[in-house]
């Protein structure tokens, strides 16, 4: 099928015109999925706040279930399908494989989040992000899910087509550039993911017509967190690959070792998704193999794939930085990085809560025996907070502030609240995931109306700390609510009124492939990175003093003798 | 040197085949974790 490159003047890129449309129909689908989801948070966050306690049980309820959805589901797999577009057929400078059927995929998913929402907002399926059995949601508040599920899953095979297509064509030469690999691996997480929520979801929709007696409840839990927690999974390999992309872009920097990162990705592909087992380290049922194999023993290679990434982008910047002369004392290529770049900024602080706060808990609560104090708590929230809003959200915010120009070829309004967005919303989103972890380790529940069971039979007496760490996780997260909003009006705006830009050169053909010329004489050593190693070190002394806490936390609780 | 140069190391093989990557990627957590997990619970016991 014919199609037309456009050359981007700003950074070189080449698009595909058919692959540019989509990749900006997803950028705003998910953005007006993260405004839905951002004015439900909210209502959570008001009505969790016991000093305010602002909605009804009922539409708590309903407003939770809207929240999770929208943006543990719609937001990140609508932005993370244009991430796949991009690292395709713009980053392969190729084609995109069936952009017609893409076009029908992205319908089917704007479809199914509609469909879901107004199931949710007509106020009968109030039953959360997990959704469990028993109890029951309207029809179409599944069929809206499964419909989303299929329109992502053939943008998956698209995204793997259009690899194909780029092979067959000689676009690239030698393996596929490493962004690329990470959103591979992303697309193969996603691709279980969705025939995991295919095989649990289906049933559930035919039991909800009635076409099905029951559905065992565990079965149920075990089938569907290997939708939802997976999916969470295609954020790490997506976020990861944008730390990658924004090291490049920013620094011009290059993978300390392609080897070794590609190998990360691949201990992603094999083992991330068995993280899914932590869900149920306190269900009867499941044997403690399973248990222990699916979390303690095969997930841990997870982390370490994530350790190396963590270790290899900063080590990678560093090594730019150093090349560029700022090679005084440990930190001088850190200090003197672009930290009024909000690209920069949101991804730096991207990386290190993810590390610090979303992937220390996470080990934590992956050790079953750990887990017991903490699970079904508000801890769980605090973690996935860290992950996903601290990791994901903030990442692809700060990839954002590129693509503006890049692909919707305006400039970005407001460039001083630019510099500061990033901030407000990290760093009040690290107070956030570290007060609610702190009030889930004191036992308050995850997602409870009222923390006090005011009027309940057995009532609890919490400590004032448990208060005061859920008063401080409303204010910030008010503030952080603040930054978010920020992010989309401004987003919003320069995409509609922004000063335009030069669109740059339209081809009909691809630009041909220009091979380096190969290197002669002597090659230039990369520098050593002593400041990452020293961050690294500090990052694993914090892990360990995290780790024997808990441990000692628990013994102190549960006495053996 | 013709040889030499096309020689492709066998882990680099795979990474590069995403096929491959895609069975590996689904086959283990099909196993590991949903057929593991679902025999686990279809052999609980009935209650009576």
């Amino acid at each position: 099928m014919a199609t037309t490159y456009r050359i981007c003047p700003r950074s070189g890129l080449q698009f595909d015109t058919a692959a540019e449309k989509l990749m900006r129909f997803h950028a705003v689908a998910g953005v007006l999925a993260l405004l839905v989801g951002g004015i439900m948070a909210l209502g959570v966050i008001l009505t969790r706040w016991p000093a305010i306690k602002l909605l009804p049980a009922d539409t708590f309820y309903m407003v939770l279930t809207a929240h999770g959805i929208d943006m543990l589901i719609f937001w990140i797999i609508f932005f993370e399908m244009a991430v796949l577009i991009f690292a395709s057929s713009t980053l392969l400078r190729c084609r995109l494989a069936m952009p017609k059927l893409a076009w029908v995929a992205s319908i089917l998913m704007v479809i199914g989040a509609i469909m879901t929402n107004v199931a949710i907002f007509q106020g009968e399926s109030s039953v959360m992000f997990t959704s469990y059995v028993p109890m029951q949601a309207k029809p179409h508040f599944y069929l809206g899910l499964i419909l989303f599920a299929v329109g992502a899953l053939l943008i998956c095979f698209i995204f793997l087509g259009t690899l194909v297509v780029a092979k067959a064509e000689k676009t690239y030469e030698g393996s596929i550039p490493l962004v690329t690999f990470g959103a591979l691996t992303a697309c193969i997480i996603a691709i279980f993911t969705i025939a995991s929520g295919a095989i649990i979801l289906i049933p559930t929709f035919l039991w909800s017509l009635g076409y099905i007696r029951e559905i065992d409840s565990l079965m149920y839990r075990v089938v569907w967190w290997g939708l939802g927690h997976s999916s969470q999974q295609i954020n790490v390999s997506a976020h990861v690959a944008i730390w990658y992309a924004i090291a490049a872009i920013v620094f011009g920097a290059k993978p300390m070792s392609e080897k070794v990162s590609r190998t990360a990705f691949f201990l992603y592909i094999l083992f991330l998704q068995l993280a899914s087992a932590h869900h149920l380290l306190s269900d009867p049922g499941l044997s403690s193999e399973w248990k222990i194999v699916n979390t303690s023993y095969f997930m841990y290679f997870a982390v370490l794939a994530s350790m190396i990434h963590g270790m290899t982008v900063p080590g990678a910047i560093e090594q730019a930085q150093r090349l560029k002369g700022y090679n005084k004392g440990l930190f001088e290529w850190l200090r003197k990085a672009p930290w009024g770049n909000p690209a920069f900024s949101s991804m730096f602080l991207s990386l290190i809560g993810f590390g610090f706060l979303g992937g220390i808990s996470g080990v934590m609560m992956g050790a079953e025996q750990l887990n017991m104090l903490i699970h079904n708590t508000i801890y769980v929230p605090g973690h996935f907070h860290a992950t996903v809003v601290i990791g994901t959200t903030l990442a692809f915010m700060g990839l954002t502030y590129f693509l503006v120009p890049v692909l919707f070829k305006r400039e970005v309004l407001f460039p001083g609240f630019a510099k500061i967005q990033p901030y407000l919303f990290g760093l009040a989103m690290y107070v956030v995931a570290l007060v609610m972890m702190g009030a889930g380790t004191l036992g308050v529940s995850r997602r409870h109306w009222d923390m006090a069971f005011a009027g309940a039979p057995m009532a609890y007496e919490w400590p004032g700390a448990a208060y005061l760490m859920m008063g401080l996780t409303g204010i910030f997260s008010c503030i952080a609510i603040v930054g978010g909003a920020g992010w989309i009006l401004q987003i919003v705006l320069s995409i509609l009124f922004g000063k335009k830009l030069e669109e740059g050169e339209i081809r009909s053909t691809p630009i041909p492939l220009t091979l380096p010329a190969p290197t002669t004489g002597s090659t230039v050593h990369p520098p050593a990175t002593p400041g990452t190693m020293v961050l690294a070190l500090i990052f694993l002394t914090a892990f360990i003093l995290y780790y024997f806490v808990n441990w000692k936390y628990l013994s102190s609780l549960w006495g053996l003798s | 040197m013709a040889d030499q140069e096309e020689r492709i190391p066998v882990m680099q093989k795979w990474l590069d085949n995403p096929f491959l990557l895609v069975f590996l990627g689904v086959a283990m957590p099909t196993v590991l974790y949903i057929v593991w997990g679902v025999m686990e619970i279809a052999n609980i016991p009935v209650a009576r």
